[in-house]
């Protein structure tokens, strides 16, 4: 086990980290602001990598694509918005979490029907393509580089979006109190769908961002919205600043778990038994440690009160 | 006289779900018998979780991971039989078996068991943080399922005949069947008790107010996580018995899809209703046979139904049918 | 000798900067009715919720009935013959009002754990709660379904549900809030005649039912209490005086 294999380990960490900061920042706006847990998340995942794959195909520009993923998602979830999730406002989690359920199986049939069952195959741009050669003698893929690179510009982004503008100062009144930014005279609900149609965006781009070391298949999002809800859980709903530190733990400890956890069984039992326990332990490790949070602090590292 | 109609619907809907099949076998038709076995077990799993869901306000997406467990446990004992390779040595001898009270027995006990700790965990929590909980903790067993290569691990587990249940040719269809409408029944009528009983009265009661529970020196977590054991045990009974419908068990009984669509059975039919998760398998089997004939893309139709459900018919098909819940009692 | 039923000593609560209970020592003694009144702000929630054990004070104790149960839950505090009011109405709205009694007797009891026996057929249950109900005159809407009740008709039950645990001390949080003049004055002759049963601390805005039904007064302003006392002696208080009317008055 040499010092660089654990550098890239870690690098790769930090790209399955960022990758869910996107997905979960979008989430827990939409919790912190709207009180709304929305189970659709994942469609707009894969809405972003679809239309991705899709103008790729047609352009074959990948900053076409991604600026296709950025705009089909946005729109597909301000659709959602206006139609559907602001009726789920003033509903309570059950009607909630079924309505966006039903908008899942909407959202995978209505693909598999436009696109079929086959996984689409977004290529990496030739220009990023291949390795790139790190200080300290690593040998990383550059693409995935770029990806953490595109992942914490817009993660840097998005704190300053929150805290200096006009727009973050209403999220963030709308978080304290809603009642209260409405007879301020904020349009709330095209805050609403702003913040909503935000958070698909973000999505989206890393559906697209992903689905180019993936494939692109329907259902792709459900694995990812479900680690993003680890990730917000361990983090606290709501705060931004818990999806980040909560994305890049469960991002560290999924991709170091899985590569080093066999190997740390393997100096104790012999090889095959050795994979298959540490592939096991190792599937359910962010669980444990979500589990382990949670009995320290119910309401996660940055949460207020449950 | 709300309550009669409700009444009067729910024994015509368990009659129904009687009468069809024995039309069927008289008909020679064992695939409706099969389906109809299929809507009795999954009602099974429904009645399981709305005790958790109507009765507690508990909203469990996790209920797959009781489903499943059943299943395994189902897959494991009957796997082990029919290989002849003991399951374990120590302390004695046990070569599996493939005898349905042993391996429903093994299916509620180890479903309850996972209940126990995984609501104890989740039960700390409540709203949306419980939800992503309880199906983060599904989505582990699911994981580990799909890696866990001693049973089939992504391929799952298939057994070649039948579990046997003494006194009866279960494979038969109509006999497979009565096994699972009987004990649809005997769930039912142990909800109906439990709602009525002092226990139902205070868990119910902790969903409408916490602080009134406690403040007459009741513990709501308690409540909450028995009432949390005993419907993770129905869902993993049902689970059992679902993998011997199949003669299969893979880990898509544990994906969150599943836990989704048991909740999808409860809302059909009418949140907090007894029979609600009767009226609510039964029209999903119906809609998946008749629709995903028309359609393989039938799932698009189930998402609209649930949407417009939810959003314009809180009370589902028993709602619509037999008007506004009355108070309870 | 009147026995202690209810005793803090020194409590001290802060959030933040605000010090919302500060060295806060009272008693309560059988057979009397201790009100505790103080503008709005003046700590009387904070102070009921480290009584009834939903928050823990930063520092000092809760005694009931001689045993310190600082570090007790609001259950256990229950179980111990605490019976509670609270301001908002907490009942469970869904229920019939008959219910929401049996529910209070079952807890009483304190063996919910019957999973098969129908809990509206059982006489010990339902003799307590019928009994509660007749006492505070909400009999005739037994079979009602609770969120149908008036405000008032609500406060009534919260005070049934009370009854049904047959508590050692009563804590009621406003219990005559919303209630009417007609209705707080039938609710001030029933409490009159509770104490005999069981111990009240009340904490009331309604100054005539305070000033007509309580043995002694604790005036709490600024998280501190400043004067205890009977009615006569609270009224000539100069520190009541200035506090509730301002200087000019006092002077």
């Amino acid at each position: 086990m040499t010092y660089i294999l654990v550098l890239e380990q870690i690098l790769n960490g930090l790209q399955l980290g960022v990758m869910l900061f996107l997905m979960a920042a979008g989430l827990t706006l939409v919790f912190g602001v709207m009180g709304l847990i929305n189970l659709a998340h994942g469609s707009l995942y894969m809405v972003g990598a679809f239309a991705a794959a899709a103008v790729a195909g047609w352009t074959g520009s990948f900053l076409l694509a991604l600026i296709a993923s950025l705009a089909a998602a946005a729109a597909a979830g301000a659709l959602m918005e206006l139609v559907v999730i602001r009726r789920l406002y003033q509903r309570d989690h059950l009607d909630q979490v079924l309505a966006t359920f039903a908008l899942i199986l909407i959202f995978s049939e209505g693909t598999r029907w436009l696109f079929g069952s086959f996984p689409l195959f977004l290529d990496v741009p030739s220009h990023l393509s291949g390795p790139v050669s790190l200080p300290g003698g690593i040998e990383y893929p550059l693409y995935r580089l770029t990806i953490i690179l595109i992942g914490l510009a817009i993660a840097a982004g998005l704190f300053l979006l929150i805290a200096r503008t006009r727009i973050g100062i209403q999220i963030r009144a709308g978080e304290a109190d809603r009642e209260m930014i409405a007879a301020l005279g904020v349009d709330i609900s095209k805050l609403y769908t702003l913040v909503f149609a935000l958070g698909a965006a973000l999505a989206g781009l890393a559906g697209a961002l992903v689905g180019a070391i993936q494939s692109v298949q329907v259902g792709m999002g459900e694995p990812v919205l479900i680690l993003a809800f680890v990730v917000i859980v361990i983090g606290g709903i709501g705060s931004i600043k818990g999806a980040l530190a909560g994305a890049l733990l469960v991002g560290m400890t999924d991709t170091l778990g899985g590569v080093f956890l066999p190997q740390l069984f393997a100096v104790f039992m012999d090889p095959a038994s050795a994979a298959s326990a540490g592939a096991s332990l190792a599937s359910m490790l962010i669980y444990i440690l979500m589990a382990a949070i949670l009995l320290v602090r119910p309401s996660g590292l940055y949460g207020g009160s449950a | 006289m709300m309550l009669t109609r409700e009444r009067l619907l729910n024994w015509a809907m368990i009659a129904a779900l009687l009468i069809v099949p024995l039309a069927a076998w008289s008909l020679d038709e064992p695939f409706i018998i099969t389906l109809a076995t299929k809507a009795a077990i999954l009602a099974l799993a429904g009645v399981g979780l709305n005790i958790a869901l109507g009765l507690g306000g508990m909203i469990s997406l996790g209920h797959a991971a009781f489903f499943g467990i059943g299943g395994y446990a189902m897959g494991i004992l009957a796997a082990h039989a029919q290989n002849y390779e003991p399951l374990f040595a120590w302390p004695f001898l046990f070569e599996g078996s493939n005898q349905m009270p042993l391996i429903w027995l093994v299916a509620v006990v180890f479903s309850a068991l996972a209940a126990l700790v995984i609501g104890a965990l989740s039960l700390r929590t409540s709203g949306v943080y419980f939800i992503m909980i309880t199906l983060a903790f599904g989505q582990m067993l699911y994981y580990f399922a799909i890696s866990w290569s001693a049973y089939g691990g992504e391929d799952g587990l298939s057994i070649w005949v039948r579990n046997e249940f003494p006194g009866l040719n279960t494979l038969d269809p109509i006999q497979f069947f009565a096994i699972a409408y009987v004990i649809l029944c005997l769930a039912l009528v142990f909800a109906a008790r439990l709602a009525r009983s002092p226990f139902g009265l205070a868990l119910a009661a902790a969903r409408q107010n916490e602080d009134r529970v406690e403040a007459v020196g009741l513990t709501p977590f308690t409540l909450r996580l028995i009432a949390f054991v005993i419907s993770g045990a129905i869902t993993g009974l049902a689970g059992a018995l679902f993998a011997d419908l199949n003669r299969f068990v893979s880990p898509t009984m544990l994906s969150w899809h599943t836990s989704g669509e048991i909740m999808i059975f409860v809302i059909l039919g009418g949140v907090g209703r007894l029979y609600g998760p009767v009226a609510g398998a039964a029209l999903y089997i119906m809609l998946e046979h008749l629709l995903g004939g028309i359609s393989d893309y039938w799932q698009i139709f189930l998402g609209l139904l649930l949407l417009l459900i939810v959003l314009f018919a809180r009370g589902g098909l028993i709602g619509a049918l037999a008007g506004r819940e009355k108070a309870h009692g | 000798m009147a026995d202690l039923v209810l005793q803090t000593n020194k409590l001290n609560k802060s959030f933040g900067a605000l010090k919302a209970s500060s060295d806060v020592s009272l008693d309560l003694l059988t057979g009397e009715i201790h009100a505790l009144i103080g503008p709005n702000g003046a700590g009387k929630s904070t102070l009921i919720k480290q009584i009834a054990g939903n928050i823990a004070p930063d520092s000092g104790t809760v005694e009931l009935l001689g045993r310190d149960v600082t570090r007790l839950d609001t259950v256990a505090r229950a179980r111990m013959g605490l019976g509670r009011t609270f301001q908002i109405s907490a009942l469970a709205m869904e229920y019939t009002v008959l219910q929401n009694a049996v529910l209070g007797a079952l807890g009483g009891q304190g063996r919910p754990f019957r999973f098969f026996r129908n809990v509206m057929k059982d006489p010990g249950l339902l003799e307590p709660a019928r009994d509660a109900l007749e006492r505070v005159g909400l009999v005739d809407d037994a079979g009602r379904r609770t969120a149908d009740l008036s405000h008032g008709q609500r406060r009534q039950l919260e005070v049934a549900v009370a009854l049904t645990l047959q508590p050692k001390l009563f804590l009621m949080d406003e219990p005559m809030a919303g209630l009417g003049a007609a209705g707080s004055k039938e609710l001030t002759g029933f409490l009159d005649g509770l104490r005999q049963q069981a111990p009240i601390l009340l904490v009331e805005h309604d100054m005539d039912a305070v000033f007509a039904l309580a043995d002694r007064i604790s005036v709490l302003v600024y998280g501190q209490i400043i004067a205890t006392g009977t009615a006569d002696e609270i009224r000539a208080n100069a520190e009541v005086r200035r506090a509730y009317l301002g200087e000019e008055d006092a002077a």
